[in-house]
């Protein structure tokens, strides 16, 4: 069965999805996922939808989870290339991704986890914005 | 579910809609059907996502189902029909179902809303031990 590479780069976990994925294997993601948070001690992920043909309400949920489990375990998660048309669809849908960063393309999203990670450092807490 | 007026331009195809595999070839099929309408990205991607939505409850609450994809053209327009049916447990009350955020499986509850919006045209059968009969409709604009 197909499954979706997680790359380390730095302190950064990088995912991009070329399939067109079943919910069991969106689901296995945000396993994987998580479980790498920890054991790569990653302080960023960055998810890459540019290949993503529509983001449904499963997807979306997926997405939402994983930002809320990286930030528990203190990384930051940002979603980059989501086609206009998928943005578009999203908004009809009615899923706001709230609490997903997102970014344009994969420069932008390692500048902002990058500006996130940087941002706390010495700080006790961190403001979610 | 044939309407007045409405000319089923090409005879469908009937796909069976049982696993979560079976969604992402219905999301294929829907896909294939709306570019043969001449649909644009948009159209084509809300299209998409709505059967998604809707196969996805065929599969979860409905136990399994088939999918009808018919090109449909009325007056002048052309569309893609699809009806989802499925011989489940039904829904018994389609009025909080249709509610967003409105949930028994633990999902965000926008699959019927958000499928609906998403739809130009949107109608829900169901009752208690009746099974559930989705059709919904979009128009090349």
């Amino acid at each position: 069965m197909a499954e979706i590479p997680v790359l380390k780069i730095g302190d950064c976990l990088l995912v991009s999805i070329q399939v067109d994925m079943h919910d069991r294997l969106a689901m296995e993601l945000q396993d994987d996922l998580t479980n790498r948070i920890v054991s790569e001690r990653a302080r960023g992920v960055m998810i890459d939808i540019s290949a993503l043909e529509i983001v449904d309400s499963f997807i979306g949920r997926m997405l939402n989870n994983i930002a809320a489990m990286s930030r528990v375990l203190d990384a930051v998660t940002v979603v980059v290339g989501m086609r206009p048309a998928v943005a578009i669809t999203l908004v009809e849908l009615g899923l706001s991704l709230t609490g997903v960063q997102t970014a344009l393309n994969v420069d932008k999203g390692l500048a902002l986890i990058r500006k996130a990670i940087g941002g706390q450092e010495g700080a006790l807490g961190r403001q979610e914005g | 579910m044939a309407k007045r007026g409405r000319l089923v331009v090409k005879k469908g195809e009937t796909i069976a809609v049982r696993s979560s595999d079976d969604v992402v070839r219905a999301r294929q099929a829907v896909r294939a059907r709306a570019i043969e309408a001449g649909f644009g990205i948009v159209d084509q991607t809300k299209l998409v996502t709505a059967a998604s939505e809707i196969a996805r409850n065929t599969v979860d609450y409905g136990g399994g189902g088939t999918l009808l994809i018919e090109i449909v053209r009325e007056g002048a327009r052309r569309g893609v029909q699809l009806t989802f049916s499925d011989n489940g447990p039904g829904i018994a009350d389609l009025k909080m179902a249709m509610t967003d955020g409105y949930t028994t499986g633990g999902g965000l509850g926008l699959g019927l809303s958000g499928a609906k919006r998403l739809s130009n045209e949107f109608s829900i059968e169901s009752a208690p031990g009746k099974g559930t009969t989705v059709t919904l409709a979009r128009w090349k604009l």
